[in-house]
């Protein structure tokens, strides 16, 4: 019943808000593009390669549970441990006590793709860790895109309980080059002293517009850790995960490294909200432009509280004549005693550098692909566990040998 | 029988231009196998612009002359030939890059090298004991570093390289004592290994003479050589009279 109820409200929210463009990035036409479920096959076996090149392992090697998903349903879902529950969505609302996190940390009414998300929501990931339980493996997400011109709107819930450890990974790809819209919704809730790190592999192609939407909230003494890594051709991104740092000494670090290639429109960003006391929040991203591809790196930290203290690192690389880059780093202090640091660099590679490695025995080409994948290296805060630094190596590796 | 070559590196008529600014004009010198030379010079003399050209950074543009080394015309020759070939310099101010570490980039060095992988890691351990690098293995190059840091730093950086003839450029400059002892001693340990590697050193203050026993000093003036000599005797006027007297010696032998 009371399901009904909140469904209700959010379709009537979601109705007013159907015209309404974001506020960053490229206005997309959706009318141009299906909302329906998509593919009824449910062969996700035969993508296998695409699977593995966004770190998804098929066999669930080293993994502590997977979730998969094609076009708009749910393929597979699985835990191998006790207090881990991963399921799709559409199955977790069968439980009412899970609309405490429905649509409550994402306003349904953002902006047309949040509407759009909610309107023909079917499936998504819901993945909850009990309290003081922790996951020692990554747990795995695979959502991958098959039907041409379809509007993808996976919605995932995220609960890290007091206590307990998450590592999330999640890959996002196409089974072949198609048009279409991916609009990932993403609530993620982490508890006291809870950790979550969510590492996500976008690799789209020409044709599509990724519209995620993610906010998270971070109770005390939690941490949240997100990469996001998107290297492949895409027609348009635009996303701005925003963190509510709640929690008394809560933290957060966002993370983003991403590739402009072809004509593409990125518009990535990240905001972090400091809002109690000791809370400390850093976003750091490090892109790439080629061929006339155009980035916007947003970073944003708000400080609410005395006492909290946030930094913002945008570093951008320009590799040629015809792309572009705007570093956008914003610092808000709306309290007395707050530090928020920043620092923007945007430029080619030294020349200087280059003659330095060359003149120590590398080629040029060496040179340069060791200065690049140095600037894409990821500093993580905290240690993380094996299989997911191999994870990020093997995402550095393609980088490294694409470029 | 083999006709053992005496001499190293043979520089004929060399004149280096940077942009359209001729900064070395016509100079020629030779070192033999073994030999230990410093080359003094005041500011803005043409000495580190010599030791770029020699070791083939584009910048520098060679306009006539050759360098001979080992036998082979390397006038052309891309650096990283060159490198293989055996030359290797030191720099003095270092370029900061950041998210390539030192250990990454000696480790790369060694790779190159054929060094097995096994025994790496122990290469850059012993030179790392050495010069006291420890702490700075794994941060961003020259991120950060005090000045003795970065001497230090390079100077491993060049020495892993194994070169038949080691270019430094002004590895005492800015460096205090305790620092110019462990560069020292690194560099005249390095050279004792094989008594036909050779050294060019730049110095200013000829403060490295102290620790590291050279076989000949050069003094370069205005683009060219304008006096060779014995180093302690040569490093001992320029430290009484400055580089005066050598501005008269131009254009004299």
């Amino acid at each position: 019943m009371k399901s009904r109820k909140v469904r209700d409200d959010l379709r009537e929210r979601a109705l007013s808000a159907l015209s309404k463009p974001s506020t960053y990035g490229l206005d997309i036409d959706l009318s141009r593009f299906t909302a329906s479920l998509g593919s009824d096959i449910m062969d996700i076996e035969s993508y296998t390669d695409a699977m593995l090149s966004v770190g998804v392992d098929p066999e669930e090697r080293g993994r502590g549970g997977s979730y998969y998903q094609i076009d708009n349903v749910a393929a597979y879902s699985s835990s191998r441990y006790k207090g881990l529950i991963v399921k799709p969505i559409s199955e977790a609302l069968e439980d009412e006590s899970i609309l405490e996190y429905y649509w409550k940390a994402v306003p349904v009414d953002l902006d047309k793709y949040t509407a759009t998300a909610f309107l023909y929501e079917k499936d998504g990931y819901y993945i909850e860790v009990k309290d003081r339980v922790e996951i020692p493996i990554p747990v795995q997400a695979c959502i991958l895109l098959k039907s041409p011109s379809l509007i993808q709107v996976p919605h995932n819930i995220v609960v890290v309980g007091e206590g307990s450890k998450l590592h999330l990974i999640t890959g996002c790809t196409v089974a072949r080059e198609n048009p279409g819209v991916h609009i990932g919704i993403s609530e993620f809730y982490v508890k006291k002293n809870g950790l979550l790190t969510f590492t996500m592999i976008h690799s789209w192609s020409k044709g599509m517009h990724i519209r995620p939407r993610t906010i998270v909230y971070v109770e005390d003494g939690g941490i949240f850790i997100s990469q996001y890594i998107s290297t492949s051709l895409v027609d348009s991104i635009q996303s701005y995960p925003t963190i509510h740092l709640v929690g008394e000494n809560s933290s957060s670090h966002l993370s983003s490294i991403i590739i402009g290639r072809g004509s593409s429109h990125i518009d990535i960003g990240g905001a972090i909200e400091l809002k109690a006391p000791g809370s400390t929040g850093e976003v750091t991203s490090r892109v790439i432009s080629m061929d006339e591809s155009r980035i916007t790196s947003r970073g944003r930290i708000s400080g609410f509280i005395r006492g909290v203290k946030g930094h913002i690192e945008c570093r951008g690389l320009i590799l040629s004549e015809n792309s572009s880059i705007y570093a956008i780093p914003e610092l808000e202090a709306k309290a007395y005693d707050v530090q928020l640091t920043h620092e923007a660099a945007v430029g080619r590679i030294a020349e200087e550098e280059i003659i330095y490695l060359m003149a120590k025995g590398f080629t040029e080409d060496e040179a340069r692909s060791m200065i690049i994948r140095g600037f894409l290296q990821p500093k993580i805060p905290i240690p993380l566990p094996r299989q997911l630094v191999d994870y990020l190596s093997m995402a550095m590796e393609k980088i490294a040998y694409a470029l | 029988m083999f006709k053992v070559m005496k001499t190293l590196l043979q520089v004929e008529n060399l004149s280096v231009n940077v942009g359209s600014t001729c900064i070395i004009r016509g100079l020629n010198l030779s070192v033999d196998k073994g030999e230990v030379i410093l080359l003094l010079g005041p500011n803005g003399s043409g000495k580190s612009t010599f030791l770029h050209a020699l070791i083939g950074d584009p910048r520098y543009r060679i306009s006539s002359g050759r360098i001979i080394f080992d036998g082979i015309d390397v006038s052309s020759m891309p650096m990283t030939d060159r490198v293989k070939l055996g030359l290797s310099l030191g720099l003095q101010f270092p370029p900061r890059i950041k998210g390539i570490t030192l250990r990454f980039l000696a480790e790369r060095i060694l790779e190159r090298r054929g060094v097995t992988s096994s025994v790496i890691s122990s290469v850059i351990e012993g030179y790392s004991r050495m010069l006291n690098l420890g702490g700075l293995l794994d941060k961003d190059l020259y991120v950060g570093f005090s000045g003795g840091e970065i001497k230090r730093a390079e100077l491993m950086i060049t020495l892993i390289q194994a070169p038949k003839l080691l270019m430094l450029d002004e590895p005492d400059s800015g460096v205090d004592v305790e620092n110019l002892a462990l560069v020292g001693s690194a560099i005249s340990k390095y050279l004792s290994e094989d008594v036909g590697r050779s050294a060019i050193i730049i110095t200013h203050t000829g403060y490295i003479a102290r620790y590291v026993k050279a076989t000949k000093a050069y003094v370069m003036v205005n683009g060219r050589i304008v006096c060779r000599g014995d180093p302690e005797i040569l490093v001992s006027n320029i430290l009484e009279h400055g580089f005066e007297k050598c501005f008269r010696c131009e254009g004299m032998i």
